[in-house]
């Protein structure tokens, strides 16, 4: 893995400056970087990790296992992206088992994910099944834990 | 009435540890970004911490055997076996101790007579002289200097020996250095011990944390096991630093002695850290080695910078832990520290804590945040400037 990749992964999140200054390379250096990983499509974005179980505005979010009909040449590809292209779907996996589509979808509101599902994912050509799973609340999202503070404070600042 | 009087003398001439004093400074202070831990910043990982749940679920809270859970010396033979070369027979060889720093305790306790004579490489951690005044032993320092990456050498030991030397006490890689030995430096040590007839008690708690080359324990060498107690832990590469678990590996007579001093004072191990540490054995590995690595990067950055900044700084070839030449200031080591907690609230400690020729140096932990290592490494930098330009 390159020294840069391991450093995201690592690092939380560095300004390019303080990567640079890890990785020993000037700032230029890291935004060309950067820009090639972006190129490559193996730097997709960054996201904060939020926990917006406290906003008035709450996000209602949704796992559909959708079965679809694979097609001569695509397979299950074609299909995929289609669904994946929505703004409401979040993520979208191909799984092995009972169906094929794992689709994890957002909306403002219970009935608005509903509608998504019903008028838009269902009535797709070669959709063959849907089924929806609401979530009901979130204990951890990516890596981070929800409710369990961090308990640094109690470590001791000097220690043998 | 003085209640002191009671005390009793050695323990009354006893120095408290020079980086408790700092510590007393430290804790009064906000917002300090600290290099001066000993532990990883890492807590336990889960899979480990759960397994002492289960356990305790299952009603493990009872005392276990002396010698700690047969499972676990079972583990620790299979792991040290595999991962350091050397066997020891889990019935009779294995002592499992509350830590490192019992396991040294009660080998002192078991060894040394009033009087004799212990050998020990300096600067070292800060218990090794004072666990050794308690059982009035005698305690013989060897300096590892700086132009050897700290290692220790044949010829400072020979040039430290004095007759009626019993034990040399060993930790490679050492905190508060970082340095360690290669092969052939171990053999010559080895050599040594075996001319001099030492006996060895090596403390290799940081063992699994070498970066560069192989770790080579002493006891693995031919004709060593015999001469050598073997001492590790879980604390520095399982990150369980507050679980207090350690082990003690030898010959079965040193190993008996040593279980008489421990059944007596500490009976047993605690059973919920026996129990995680079995866990930690068996599926640890992929954990630490994945803390080693992210050290091991720390490292590599941390040094750079001091070197930058103009302190002179060996690479260290374990531990976590740098050992920075600060002397180009001006100051003393320990006038540094406090002035650069006072000056940009960061913390390290002043060399002079692990022994009077850490003079000139601090250890700085880097097993902490980028962010604080990035900041840390800038607010000193800053520090010596400005010293510099008052000067």
């Amino acid at each position: 893995m390159k020294p840069i990749i391991k450093l995201l992964l690592e690092g939380g999140s560095l300004s390019s400056a303080q990567l640079a200054q890890v990785l020993n390379l000037s700032e230029a250096e890291v935004n060309r970087q950067l820009e090639e990983l972006r190129a490559q499509r193996v730097l997709l974005g960054f996201r904060p990790v939020l926990n917006l179980a406290q906003e008035d505005s709450g996000v209602v979010r949704a796992v559909i296992e959708v079965r679809i009909t694979p097609e001569r040449g695509g397979g299950f590809n074609r299909l995929a992206e289609r669904i994946s292209r929505f703004d409401e779907v979040e993520s979208c996996f191909l799984m092995s088992g009972g169906y094929d589509l794992l689709v994890f979808v957002n909306g403002s509101s219970l009935q608005k994910v509903a509608a998504f599902v019903s008028e838009k994912l269902a009535s797709i050509e070669g959709v063959l099944s849907t089924a929806t799973h609401f979530m009901l609340r979130s204990y951890k999202e990516q890596g981070f834990m929800l409710d369990v503070k961090s308990e640094e404070a109690d470590r001791l600042k000097v220690a043998p | 009435m003085d209640p002191s009087r009671y005390i009793a003398k050695h323990v009354i001439n006893l120095p408290k540890s020079g980086i408790r004093d700092f510590f007393e400074v430290v804790a009064k202070m906000k917002d300090v970004i600290s290099l001066g831990i000993g532990e990883p910043d890492f807590d336990t990982p889960w899979h480990i911490r759960e397994a002492a749940i289960y356990a305790l679920e299952k009603g493990k809270t009872h005392y276990t055997s002396n010698l700690g859970l047969i499972e676990l010396r079972r583990a620790i033979s299979k792991y040290v076996e595999k991962t350091f070369s050397i066997g020891y027979r889990p019935e009779d060889e294995i002592l499992v101790t509350v830590g490192v720093s019992e396991a040294l305790d009660i080998a002192f306790r078991a060894l040394v007579n009033p009087g004799d004579k212990v050998m020990f490489h300096q600067p070292c951690y800060v218990s090794y002289s004072p666990s050794i005044t308690l059982v009035h032993g005698t305690a013989i320092p060897v300096p590892t200097y700086a132009k050897d990456n700290f290692a220790l050498t044949a010829e400072a030991l020979r040039a430290a020996w004095q007759p009626g030397a019993k034990l040399l006490v060993l930790n490679l890689p050492c905190n508060p250095t970082g340095g360690t030995c290669d092969r052939a430096q171990i053999e010559a040590i080895a050599k040594f011990a075996v001319e001099k007839d030492l006996l060895v008690l090596s403390d290799e708690i940081y063992s699994e944390l070498t970066f560069e080359g192989v770790h080579t324990s002493i006891a693995s060498l031919p004709g060593m096991k015999e001469r050598t107690i073997y001492l590790h832990g879980f604390s520095k590469a399982f990150a369980m630093t507050g679980w207090r678990i350690g082990y003690a590996c030898g010959p079965a007579a040193l190993i008996e002695a040593m279980m008489k001093v421990h059944q007596y004072s500490m009976m047993c191990a605690s059973i919920l850290s026996q129990e995680a540490a079995i866990e930690a054995l068996l599926r640890g590995e992929d954990a630490m080695k994945s803390m080693r690595d992210q050290y091991h990067r720390r490292r590599d950055f941390i040094v750079r910078r001091f070197n930058e900044i103009g302190f002179k700084c060996n690479l260290p070839r374990g531990s976590f832990y740098a050992f920075p030449d600060v002397s180009v200031t001006g100051l003393s080591e320990k006038d540094f520290a406090v002035s650069l907690l006072q000056a940009e609230k960061v913390a390290i400690v002043p060399g002079t804590a692990f022994g009077a020729n850490g003079s000139g140096f601090c250890r700085a932990c880097f097993a902490t945040s980028y962010e604080q290592l990035i900041e840390a490494s800038n607010r000193i930098e800053r520090h010596v400037q400005s010293l510099a330009t008052k000067r």
